[in-house]
């Protein structure tokens, strides 16, 4: 299956990954529109230390905890996707309790979000990889 | 062909079916529900009752469930188990033989024998969707509410019905709320929380007899109530385990496969006394997680797999009215103590011998998974690693080349 992968040598932290995460699931067709004077709920976010910077976005585990942990059965695998269903979910964030990467957050509504890899948007693969200018993410199998 | 009896259809049963299943498609599998509803998530029930969920979307796992997983599903409840025939017989008719038998029978409310109760007439429990949908019809906008245990159970229960009921007061015979994971400062913040939303408390004091509609409090005072919520505690239902033979402690005791001390015999979820690798002891660790792993843990074991839980602690991810709090892991009175506080929130991590023993997050409480891995993983940190752990929980605490691992491959 194909998954998001970090080279974090190649990473400049200019956060454009962010930006276009937040665009690709607003449900818009303006980028201007969907992130101009908002606050915004990516589904990737820049670390960095030391002068090294990378991406952390879900890393659709084999065996997730978030989905062992969901407290209301909103969690499910599909097809190796992590999917997390918004109508189910109560915002409780076990699944920001117990993810060891940091990568489920809870978005604008309360709800808990974390990256699905596009396949639901308009992108149909991951916007952030797309918009990477230094290819620090990319989308392969591995 | 082999024959699965699980007893109990609450999460720990989900999990044990999943685990079978992931190695066996062909054995039988029974379950058996002394409560008559399709797995539900219980800890939705304060959530049902706030309207943020509805009994279809509470369903723990899809309709079709029990049928995609082969699985009969018996209403009824369990009166006796027979570890030498190994045969479970039900009340009223019904006998169930099995090769293997994983015991998910949960924990029910503890009410202690207080003078006066059975004079109560709006008296609650607050454990199962029967329970909720009971209280959901006393509701009443001009009601008092007097809820018994300022635990978890007593105020989600609280932040559940505060928009649908007149007054809501909390009684607790700890001095502060939350007292099984949070320290005094946390406790304090919430409970601050909690006052803002309109609940009263009375901590330090608890009801000692009723009458039709007052409580007498051990100090003397008399609050009167339209609706009486008992949230004290709760038991393992260890009945049936110790019936077999099962060695039973404060819940039915387990060896990290989940086996009982009978053979055949495994247990699962709030009944289970399973290794907390927080303390390094055996312990109930009620949380719905835990409930979750052990069953699959157990049934992948009673299929023929190896599975172990070894890493299993304490967590808990909770909110009230919008305010969240996460905690893990243990808080040993000789850890050092570090606090960080803002408007928003508290910090408060628990270091002992170079390793993350606990913390408890209030506010922000993103990335708080990072801190439970380091809990749960007991990895040691040097100095340096320490005072990263220390700033904000991020995968920079961790080096190049473990990141590279995280980040770069399959997990």
């Amino acid at each position: 299956m194909k998954r998001v992968y970090v080279n974090e040598e190649w990473c400049l932290g200019c956060h454009l990954c962010e930006y276009n995460c937040a665009y690709a699931n607003s449900g818009l067709d303006d980028m201007v529109k969907a992130l101009k004077g908002k606050p915004i709920f990516p589904r990737i976010h820049i670390e960095g230390d030391d002068g090294i910077t990378y991406a952390v976005s879900c890393r659709h585990c084999t065996d997730p905890l978030c989905v062992r942990s969901c407290i209301a059965g909103a969690i499910s695998i599909q097809d190796g996707v992590i999917k997390i269903d918004k109508n189910k979910c109560v915002g409780c964030l076990t699944c920001v309790l117990v993810c060891p990467y940091g990568a489920v957050a809870a978005g604008p509504d309360g709800a808990a979000q974390k990256c699905e890899l596009c396949l639901e948007n308009s992108c149909g693969a991951p916007a952030c990889v797309t918009g990477c200018p230094n290819n620090a993410i990319v989308y392969e199998e591995r | 062909m082999a024959e699965y009896v699980i007893i109990g259809n609450g999460t720990a049963a989900v999990g044990c079916i999943e685990g079978i299943r992931s190695l066996d498609s062909e054995g039988a599998i029974t379950v058996i529900s002394a409560e008559e509803h399709h797995v539900y998530s219980r800890p939705l029930i304060s959530y049902l009752l706030e309207g943020k969920t509805d009994t279809e979307r509470m369903k723990y796992r899809p309709a079709d469930f029990y049928e995609k997983n082969n699985v009969r599903v018996v209403y009824g409840r369990a009166a006796k188990l027979d570890a030498k025939r190994q045969v479970v017989s039900l009340e009223g008719k019904g006998r169930y033989g099995y090769d293997r038998l994983c015991l998910c029978t949960g924990s029910s409310p503890f009410v202690p024998p207080f003078e006066g109760l059975e004079k109560v007439k709006n008296k609650f429990s607050f454990m199962t969707l029967d329970d909720a949908l009971a209280l959901e019809k006393v509701l009443d906008k001009k009601a008092s509410v007097l809820i018994v245990g300022a635990g978890l159970i007593g105020l989600k229960c609280a932040e559940g019905i505060a928009e649908r009921v007149g007054s809501i007061t909390v009684c607790d015979l700890a001095d502060r709320v939350l007292s099984s994971i949070l320290d005094a400062e946390c406790a304090a913040y919430m409970q601050h929380q909690l006052e803002a939303h309109g609940v009263s408390f009375m901590l330090g004091d608890t009801a000692v007899r009723f009458e039709k509609n007052k409580a007498i409090m051990k100090s003397g005072a008399e609050v009167g109530f339209d609706i009486l919520v008992l949230a004290v505690g709760v038991r393992a239902e260890t009945e049936l385990a110790a019936q077999a033979g099962c060695e039973v402690n404060r819940g039915i005791v387990t060896d990290t496969k989940m086996k009982t001390t009978v053979p055949d015999i495994y247990a699962a979820g709030d009944c289970a006394e399973g290794y907390d690798s927080s303390i390094g002891k055996n312990r109930v660790l009620a949380i719905l997680p835990n409930a979750y792993m052990q069953g699959r843990c157990a049934g992948i074991n009673m299929a023929g797999g190896s599975s172990e839980m070894t890493d299993a602690i304490p967590m808990n991810s909770i909110g009230f009215f919008g305010l969240h709090c996460a905690t893990a892991g243990a808080y040993p009175e000789d850890a050092e103590v570090c606090e960080e506080r803002s408007d928003s929130g508290i910090k408060r991590l628990y270091f002992k011998d170079s390793r993350l023993a606990g913390y408890m997050l209030i506010g922000d409480v993103n990335r708080a998974g990072i801190y439970t891995s380091l809990v749960r993983e007991r990895t040691v940190l040097d100095d340096e690693e320490k005072e990263k752990v220390k700033k904000i929980p991020s995968l920079a605490i961790f080096s190049s080349k473990n990141r590279r691992k995280k980040l770069g491959g399959v997990v």
